[in-house]
């Protein structure tokens, strides 16, 4: 293992090198492009063997890295905002056909207004694609989900694409120290892609077709059932992981001192670092905060959830998201799992982030002060909104 | 010597179809796939070939075979090629059979970075000039006069007002290795050029006129007999390119009467005397460019 001063991006990259795909296809968009620019270099340099395919979009992209899986090789892509949506069509397509493709997407904010900077509107407005979400807080997960995400996806019981997010600029442009494995440790950890789902000489067959009314249920029921099953694979994943890289995951969520929390923010991505920051100053300040990061959307942490929260007496979310005309949808997902398990506590939701725009921990500290209170709204923090 | 259709394999590859009597394009599929054998891997997009063909439990394609999405065509064929490389198999070839709007329309814009790309996969265009599929509406290469459901004949507007796109001559602008021409009524010339692509190393395209009866207003038992008239009639022509160079392979000595073509299809009953002159003039035009610009078999 090398310690190396990484981007998220970079990270990202070395996790698939290491991961070693067949086929690469991609096209550029602000703030994914380092991801791709460094695995040509590693094409280029011979430090990955991949067939990396200049696409002419997003679209083509994804329908390339379908062809690839589809025929039993290993395929990633990455994308973001615009170009996700743009791919949209592919993204049901591959879910539908249960091709594994690993794609990673820089969440970035979706115009009209234009704009670079990250929020996560790109991938949430997408969790009824069918694909696996995760979503990294820092360069070192990154890697580790890069390398992960393979184990998951290509599965047996899970056969489901996999799409890794990364804060954009945030997580993506943001430099860290980095263990990156050996590409030995990585080769113990994944084992090489094996599929009967695939056009194979041998036993020719015809995939992508039609299934009327009658079939129709039983192929997305099969679907929901593969995205079920990523929950104990998770685990798999991660217990194989600790015991070759030493470094344990904790599931589809991870408690930070929610144990004995009176009041729990949950929230995803690369803010947690800051609550987390929060959640200890006001620990000394002896007032019982916890944080619950969702590292995983599909599937959806219900149980999870359900245990962090069930003994608090509020708790909000703070998401980079707005489904409008509703609420944010990782509240709408929250509230859900708490009502289905009859856990009764007031849950406000705050949508931050929008756009890029900054977070401080003093907006942190105050969602805190408001948790107290028990109310319970939606609030777009920092711009003194709240639905009427 | 090249395959024709007095030595084509009995083997079938796509039968148990759902396909119209007298469907063009299921005999593009159906002959294609006997030149070029078991080791063909197929895309078909969203279409009239995969509505008929892939319809679960009732699968019609004896080798690999996949629907890829409606714009994909090319970008999935890309991909099947790639991974197979990459798994370093060699002995195959990917094939796609798109129709007329999957191609000129919405796959363009793949069909375009494959040629750029000069991926190794064959691309065919069976043409039928409409989305037959959905019920007859215009593509870019529905001819110019005819009536589809998007371009009813009424007062105001008699058909469709805008000639056919040249995809022939869009593809081969690209520098294409090898594209072609063909008609389903010159069943050898197809076969040959079928058999020419499958040995070119680089991307191929074939665009063969493939009549639907369902959608031109003709007999079932016409559609061969359509195919070859187009060609006669010089409303359409057999050709090639290759090297940088446009080749045309068959010469009609004297061209039949455009008229009688059109005057048989339930599409373009309604044109006048004008409109075939229209129709003729800009026919004569296209010749007098072959003639200035394609070398002559």
């Amino acid at each position: 293992m090398a310690k190396k001063f990484l981007s998220g991006n970079e990270a990202f990259a070395e996790g698939i090198r290491l991961a070693r795909p067949q086929v690469i296809s991609a096209y550029p968009i602000t703030p994914q492009t380092i991801v791709v620019e460094r695995l040509s270099e590693m094409v280029e340099d011979g430090s990955l063997k991949a067939e990396f395919i200049h696409v002419e979009s997003e679209h083509s992209a994804l329908s390339c890295a379908m062809g690839a899986s589809a025929v039993g090789a290993r395929a990633f892509t990455a994308t973001s905002s615009q170009g996700l949506l743009y791919m949209v069509e592919c993204l049901v397509y591959a879910s539908g056909g249960r091709f594994p493709i690993v794609m990673m997407n820089a969440n970035r904010s979706t115009a009209l207004p234009w704009n670079i900077y990250g929020d996560q509107r790109d991938s949430i407005a997408l969790l009824d694609s069918g694909w696996i979400q995760s979503y990294a807080e820092n360069a070192q997960e990154a890697l580790d989900l890069a390398l992960m995400s393979y184990y998951i996806a290509e599965h047996k019981n899970v056969s489901t694409p996999y799409m890794a997010n990364l804060d954009g600029f945030v997580l993506t442009h943001t430099y860290e120290v980095v263990d990156v494995p050996t590409q030995e440790q990585a080769d113990a950890f994944l084992p090489r892609f094996e599929t009967e789902n695939k056009l194979d000489f041998a036993h020719p067959r015809n995939l992508g077709f039609s299934a009327g009314p009658d079939h129709n249920t039983q192929f997305k029921y099969k679907e929901h059932l593969g995205l079920l099953r990523v929950r104990e694979i998770v685990n798999e994943a991660e217990a194989r992981f600790a015991e070759i890289f030493g470094r344990r995951y904790t599931g589809l969520t991870e408690n930070y001192r929610t144990k004995d929390a009176d009041f729990i923010l949950v929230t995803l991505g690369s803010i947690s670092g800051l609550v987390r920051e929060v959640v200890d100053g006001l620990r000394e300040k002896n007032i019982k905060a916890g944080l619950l990061r969702l590292r995983y959307l599909r599937p959806f942490p219900d149980e999870e959830i359900v245990r962090a929260l069930s003994g608090a007496k509020a708790a909000a979310v703070l998401e980079k998201d707005i489904s409008f005309g509703g609420d944010g949808t990782v509240y709408t997902n929250v509230t859900a799992a708490l009502q289905k398990a009859g856990v009764r506590l007031p849950v406000s939701d705050y949508i931050v982030g929008l756009g890029g725009r900054n977070i401080s921990a003093e907006e942190i500290e105050q969602i805190f002060e408001e948790l107290k209170r028990g109310a319970v709204k939606t609030v777009f923090l920092g711009i003194g909104g709240e639905d009427a | 010597m090249s395959v024709t259709a007095k030595t084509l394999c009995e083997d079938e590859f796509f039968y148990g179809h759902k396909a119209c009597a007298g469907c063009g394009g299921s005999l593009a599929v159906r002959v294609a796939l006997k030149v070029l054998g078991e080791r063909a891997v197929a895309v078909l997009p969203a279409g009239c070939m995969s509505a008929v063909g892939f319809n679960f439990p009732q699968l019609c394609f004896g080798n690999n075979a996949i629907i890829s999405t409606f714009a994909g065509t090319a970008s999935m064929l890309t991909g099947i090629e790639a991974g197979l490389r990459a798994q370093g198999i060699t002995d195959f070839q990917a094939v796609g059979f798109a129709g007329d709007g999957g191609t000129a329309d919405i796959g363009l814009q793949a069909l375009s970075g494959a040629i750029d790309r000069n991926d190794d996969i064959l691309y065919i265009c069976y043409d039928n000039e409409a989305y037959m599929n959905t019920g007859i509406q215009k593509s870019s290469l529905t001819p110019f006069g005819a009536k589809t459901t998007t371009t009813p004949v009424g007062k105001n507007i008699r058909g469709n007002l805008r000639p056919k796109k040249n995809m022939f001559e869009i593809v081969a602008a690209h520098g294409i290795p090898y594209a072609a021409t063909a008609s389903i009524g010159y069943l050898n010339d197809f076969l040959r050029k079928v058999e020419k692509a499958s040995k070119i190393k680089g991307t191929k395209y074939i665009h063969i006129i493939a009549p639907c009866p369902t959608g031109w207003g003709t007999a079932t038992d016409m559609t061969v007999e359509i195919a070859k008239e187009v060609v006669d009639c010089g409303l359409w022509y057999l050709a090639e390119y290759e090297n940088g160079v446009y080749t045309l392979n068959y010469e009609p000595k004297q061209f039949t009467d455009p008229a009688e073509y059109l005057k048989k299809q339930g599409r373009f009953k309604h044109l006048t005397e004008e409109d075939i002159q229209t129709i003729t003039a800009s026919r004569d035009a296209k010749w007098e460019q072959i003639y200035k610009t394609f070398q002559i078999n």
